[in-house]
């Protein structure tokens, strides 16, 4: 299968923290990948370092053999690399009507769409519709729109997390990366979110990476897992065998933290 | 006669003019976090307050020598009439809102004590000259200068010292360093916040309302005195670094000294020069040139 | 959806403006010039304000565009009111897209400040400099309209129609302006900037663009004030004054863009009654009125019109 996404030795540190340390991951297309690891072991890191937020030390990040390395955080979701947040970034004052409205507003000029001098309401790319539809249609498919006029501040917490998520499909990304996407939801509510969540990245063609902390979420939905501890990779396989692993059980499934 | 000398001595006595104008204002800034235009007012009430206590002292025949003391105390008093009460009557109500909100509320503060001046004092100009022709003037390097000039310098020190000793040396000053950093955290720990804010934002004014009564005798009391020292005194404090006592003493040196030589070399860009070494220190070091520690952005 | 009604509100002043105008006595057709210009700078800082961004030096665009403006007559010898719009657009604008590549970096605080220390320095150039007239300033010439000088009855009257045409056309196009992907920006970059830059567009940008357009809407007011006073002196580069257009601006609120006209409005008309009555306690009116706006009305008296947040 083609490699849509190289992380090729990267390193990256703070001072005495070693934050990444010699991680080097080739993600296929169409893949689900899921990166566990103890608090602090760099999977956000690995995460920031994809989406431009941080500069390895060393290393390069290539997708599809384009060099993105250097890039800001824009030009990579401009490219088709979109993230979700381990706590949901919201626009605060808003609705959740008007956090869409703002997002489909970003696609569209990023589109050469909707500018100053267009006239009559312009269809944003990939959903043939005008961008007030196309919210409604998002809220909805995300379980959402009865929520459509609430602040986006007063939501409780899986709906914030499905918000943000939803602000980050709403470019309908090549590659999702998605931090802890079910952390502060309740149990039942977990399965149900990865499955819309998959299932609609899935019809758009998205290759998924996805930190999680809940096992069992990690192994009905991952093809693949990624087990992270002090900033190296220590298991890279399909979750049964990754998760049988005795490192991995020792560093990550038991919780211990660095020593 | 040296003409580098001279810039050198006009840069020093005004720097320690600058010094104490400003002092307060970041001494407010560094404890409480907010940007405090109503230091303009307690410096125009300080010096409204030493020019008519001391006109009154000298009216009814006191010894004339003490007059410095009746602008130590003119100072103090005005700032307890007004200080506490608008900290406790108005800001404190304020401390959660946004850094640019207060700093507009200040504002506001500033116009009413503006007005209120004049309604208390009137709009004539007071000139008491006496505190200041006393004790005439001494010669440096051919050029003389008016001693009166070394109080403000003397003032200079014993208020940056004094400050540094508070800091550095006593439990108030450690207990302090607590709440600059973490108000939250200092309060759950029983620390008395809204004291120190109170206490804090008193004695800040009461350094700007020294400043202006020590002032009073060398010019011309009339309203809108404030004014311009709100904007000198942000320009000194940004330089150096706002909330911090050594960049305010940077801050004033190196604004006292760059004026100094306008002034000497090239007048017409005196005023200019103040506010475009701002505008650069905030352009390259927004933080100043001796930064607070600053709390980690993610 | 609710029927935007605002450019029609907006068509409607105009004509009022042009058809009430000739019944008006003069001193009623100078404080409606004034508040159009002022309008104009608080319009600008209104585009800023929704962006989480508080100038508090506005008053150099200001002055810049009264300088501009009155440069024209004292060296060129050109006196239409339009061009002198133009030329304090222009300045003021090209002024706003250098230092924007400096400002846009900073928010809060630094950005107000920073603000403020380049008003302070035009400032203390325009004291300094003999040729300008220093702290005297000088006079302008008296306006013409394409070419037409007014009968000297009815030199208020074109004034104020080429000052509501300016102030009203510059709020249909902020207007439509603020229905744009550019536009809608402002809340959101107030809001959360990381959000916004992981949206795939770049919040400085956006921030930059919107310094400009407000240099250029406050460099129109400033060459306007100039011609309607008839004198330009660095006093409008002064941060007091860049103070009185953040009063009208929190006085009118960032709900819509007829409100910071109304906002000028209702400063110029009470500044000068409560100057005529008593001069000495006017500051501590303003202050006490911006006092009580910050505290019970933060999103200014528009907010007294519109109950709930429009959808």
């Amino acid at each position: 299968m083609a490699v849509i996404l190289h992380a090729r030795g990267l390193n990256k540190s703070f001072g005495a923290v070693t934050a990444a340390s010699n991680v080097d991951v080739r993600v296929e297309k169409d893949s689900i990948v899921g990166l566990i690891g103890a608090n602090g072991a760099g999977k956000t890191t690995f995460i920031n370092l994809i989406t431009g937020y941080l500069k390895p030390d060393t290393g390069a990040i290539l997708f599809e053999e384009r060099d993105i390395t250097r890039l800001p955080p824009r030009e990579i979701t401009r490219l088709g690399i979109c993230r979700s947040f381990q706590m949901p970034q919201l626009y605060s004052s808003l609705s959740v009507y008007q956090n869409m409205m703002v997002g489909l507003g970003v696609v569209l000029r990023n589109a050469g769409r909707g500018g100053y001098f267009s006239r009559g309401r312009p269809q944003v790319p990939g959903y043939d519709a005008p961008a007030e539809e196309v919210a409604d249609r998002i809220l909805d498919r995300f379980g959402l729109a009865d929520q459509r006029d609430k602040n986006a501040q007063v939501l409780p917490g899986g709906m914030r997390k499905l918000l943000d998520i939803a602000l980050t499909m709403v470019a309908k990304p090549r590659i999702l990366l998605l931090d802890e996407p079910t952390s502060g939801v309740s149990a039942e509510e977990k399965f149900g979110i990865m499955e819309m969540v998959l299932e609609a990245a899935r019809a758009e063609g998205a290759t998924v990476l996805f930190v999680e902390h809940d096992m069992e979420v990690v192994s009905r939905f991952a093809q693949r897992v990624l087990a992270f501890y002090d900033g190296r990779i220590i298991a890279d396989a399909a979750p049964e065998i990754a998760l049988a692993d005795p490192e991995v059980k020792r560093y990550v499934v038991g919780g211990v933290s660095r020593a | 006669m040296d003409p580098i000398l001279s810039v050198i001595v006009d840069g020093i006595m005004y720097s320690a003019w600058l010094f104490i104008a400003a002092l307060g204002l970041t001494l407010i800034y560094g404890v409480m976090k907010i940007v405090n235009v109503t230091h303009g007012s307690f410096y125009a009430l300080g010096a409204y307050a030493g020019a008519s206590f001391t006109g009154a002292w000298l009216a009814r025949g006191y010894p004339p020598m003490l007059s410095y003391a009746v602008l130590l105390v003119a100072a103090v008093v005005i700032t307890l009439a007004f200080a506490p009460l608008i900290e406790r009557g108005i800001l404190r109500f304020m401390y959660a809102k946004d850094e640019v909100v207060i700093l507009l509320i200040t504002y506001a503060l500033f116009l009413i004590l503006e007005d209120t001046i004049k309604l208390i004092w009137g709009v004539n100009p007071y000139f008491i000259a006496q505190p200041y022709a006393l004790l005439g003037s001494f010669e440096v390097a051919g050029l003389s200068y008016p001693t009166y000039n070394l109080i403000l310098v003397g003032l200079a020190l014993a208020m940056g010292g004094g400050l540094a000793w508070l800091q550095h040396s006593t439990r108030v000053g450690k207990l302090l360093l607590a709440v600059i950093h973490d108000p939250e955290v200092s309060r759950a720990m029983g620390i008395n916040v809204g004291k120190y804010y109170l206490v804090t934002f008193t004695f800040g004014s009461m350094l700007a309302a020294l400043a202006g009564s020590f002032t009073a005798p060398t010019v011309s009391v009339v309203p809108g005195l404030g004014v311009e020292v709100i904007v000198l005194s942000f320009a000194v404090v940004v330089i150096g670094g706002l909330g911090s006592l050594p960049g305010a003493a940077l801050g004033a040196v190196i604004v006292g000294l760059v004026r100094s030589i306008s002034v000497h070399y090239l007048p017409q860009v005196e005023l200019f020069v103040i506010y475009f070494v701002m505008a650069m220190v905030l352009a390259f070091r927004p933080r100043g040139l001796f930064s607070l520690a600053e709390p980690r952005k993610i | 959806m609710k029927h935007d009604r605002t450019p029609a509100i907006i068509a409607a002043i105009f004509l009022a403006v042009v058809i009430g105008g000739p019944w008006l006595p003069q001193w009623a057709l100078f404080i409606l010039t004034i508040a159009f210009a002022h309008g104009l700078v608080a319009l600008g800082l209104m585009l800023l304000l929704r962006a989480g961004l508080v100038s508090f030096g506005q008053a150099l665009y200001y002055c810049l565009g009264a300088y501009a403006a009155g440069a024209l007559g004292k060296f060129l010898g050109i006196s239409d009111i339009f061009v002198q719009m133009l030329a304090g657009a222009a300045v003021a604008g090209f002024a706003a897209f250098v230092l924007g590549f400096l400002l846009a970096k900073y928010r809060g605080i630094f950005f107000g400040l920073l603000s403020l220390a380049l008003s302070m320095i035009l400032y203390g150039l325009l004291v300094k400099n003999q040729a300008l007239g220093s702290t005297d300033g000088f006079n302008i010439l008296p306006s013409t309209l394409f070419g037409i000088r007014p009968a000297a009855d009815w030199v208020r009257y074109s004034v104020v129609v080429a000052a509501a045409f300016a102030g009203l056309a510059a709020a249909l196009l902020v207007h439509r302006y603020l229905n744009t992907p550019l536009g809608r920006l402002a809340p959101a970059i107030k809001d959360n900037e990381i959000r916004v830059e992981y949206m795939g567009t770049s919040a400085r940008h956006a921030i930059h663009v919107k310094y400009v357009i407000a240099a250029i809407l406050a460099g129109v007011g400033g060459a306007l004030a100039a011609t309607n006073v008839g004198h330009i002196d660095p006093e409008m580069a002064y941060w007091t004054t860049s103070g009185e257009f953040i009063f009208i601006t929190i006085l009118a609120g960032t709900g819509n863009v007829i409100a910071p006209f109304a906002g000028a409005l209702i400063f110029g008309v009470i500044h000068s009654m409560a100057y005529d009555l008593s001069p000495n306690t006017w500051q501590m009116s303003l202050g006490t009125a911006l006092l009580l706006l910050i505290v019970f009305l933060p999103n200014g008296l528009w907010s007294l019109f519109v109950r709930r947040k429009a959808a």
